[in-house]
């Protein structure tokens, strides 16, 4: 990974979300809660939007999800938030309250908006961004990048392990899903 | 204006299979009158309670839901209700009690204690909304709240009650929440 300086030389790499929302059926979650993100929209909330396989419920603030898939899990539904970063941010103490200090395998799917492709988000220009890894660091959320394509088979076992486990998982979007 | 205590006292008499949600000074109430297994608190962060009941409307869709709101901590997610009408999940009771006041901490006022939250509920899309000003009318169309199809919102006027900060830990316990699932595995 590059620092933001060198990012713009690298080449970009690829990543789809028709892997993205495959690996997510693949961890057997069928609903999706979602307040829309600008870096996820065109290639993971519209196709997940028209899914027939996927029950998208859209909520009008992040914190919103929280309750709403810790509600879930007590008919054994699984479910996926997916949000921007700033959402994240939002929901912070909702995150701390349900998702951590009641050990509720709450997964959440968080869209790095203006994260310069391939640069870790810590080395990222933006202030934001540079801070939700230490956020969750801080949770003790454990989180893992997805930039491209050969990254997405992380997903399903981070959210598989959140269920199994009972804890809650962050999955970073940064590269620009296509 | 309604005693909530006593109008809890009643509703205790109604329920049956009901998951009830409660959270702050409704819970307090609740757990006090009726500590069962079927409950659920929601705890972690005020104004969410209505948003753990629609997850769980929408996970047992067999069952009534039933979330005891207060006015304060509905203010805090208001969203909640235009997410819920859109849902609109058919199991789904919503009482807010509304008091103009965040009893549970210290009594100060709501931001306005004017606001008509049965209206706010009609025209965030939950069309059976109503406002319940004694107890006796809560009596006669208890049968009403939890048997007609939701979701079905009711903003219930009530006195100030005890103010806070009263006993939590003993609702928030991991127990209660596995009890809940035990009693809900089991098909109780």
């Amino acid at each position: 990974m590059a620092t933001a300086g060198e990012a713009a030389t690298a080449p970009i790499q690829k990543l789809h979300g028709a892997k993205i929302i495959a690996a997510i059926k693949q961890a057997g979650v069928d609903h999706i809660l979602s307040v829309p993100d600008l870096h996820t929209s065109q290639g993971v909330l519209r196709p997940i939007s028209t899914d027939n396989q996927l029950k998208l419920i859209r909520v009008c603030k992040e914190d919103e999800c929280i309750g709403i898939a810790a509600g879930l899990t007590y008919g054994n539904i699984r479910s996926l938030i997916l949000i921007q970063y700033t959402g994240f941010l939002y929901a912070i103490n909702a995150i701390r309250g349900v998702a951590c200090e009641q050990n509720m395998p709450i997964c959440l799917m968080i869209g790095l908006l203006q994260k310069e492709p391939g640069v870790l988000p810590q080395n990222s220009k933006r202030f934001g961004l540079r801070i939700v890894e230490p956020m969750l660091d801080v949770l003790g959320i454990p989180h893992t990048l997805i930039e491209t394509d050969d990254d997405v088979e992380r997903i399903a076992p981070a959210i598989e392990h959140a269920y199994a486990h009972s804890h809650p998982t962050a999955i970073l979007i940064g590269g620009r899903a296509i | 204006m309604i005693n909530r205590a006593e109008l809890l006292r009643f509703f205790a008499t109604k329920i049956t299979d009901e998951i009830v949600v409660a959270t702050y000074s409704s819970a307090s109430d609740w757990i006090d009158i009726a500590d069962r297994p079927l409950n659920y608190f929601s705890a972690g962060a005020m104004g969410l309670a209505s948003s753990h009941a629609l997850g769980l409307a929408l996970a047992r869709p067999e069952r009534r839901v039933v979330v005891l709101d207060g006015d304060g901590s509905l203010l805090m997610n208001l969203g909640s209700l235009v997410t819920i009408a859109k849902v609109a999940p058919t199991n789904l009771t919503h009482f807010v009690f509304k008091n103009g006041s965040y009893e549970a901490n210290g009594g100060h006022p709501i931001p306005n204690a004017g606001t008509d939250f049965a209206g706010i509920a009609r025209s965030s899309g939950i069309a059976k909304s109503s406002t319940i000003h004694t107890l006796e009318d809560f009596k006669a169309r208890a049968n009403y709240f939890l048997t007609e199809p939701g979701p079905v919102f009711a903003c219930l006027d009530i006195e100030q009650g005890p103010l806070g900060p009263r006993e939590y830990a003993y609702m928030y316990r991991p127990e209660q929440r596995q009890a809940l699932r035990d009693a809900l595995a089991a098909g109780k």
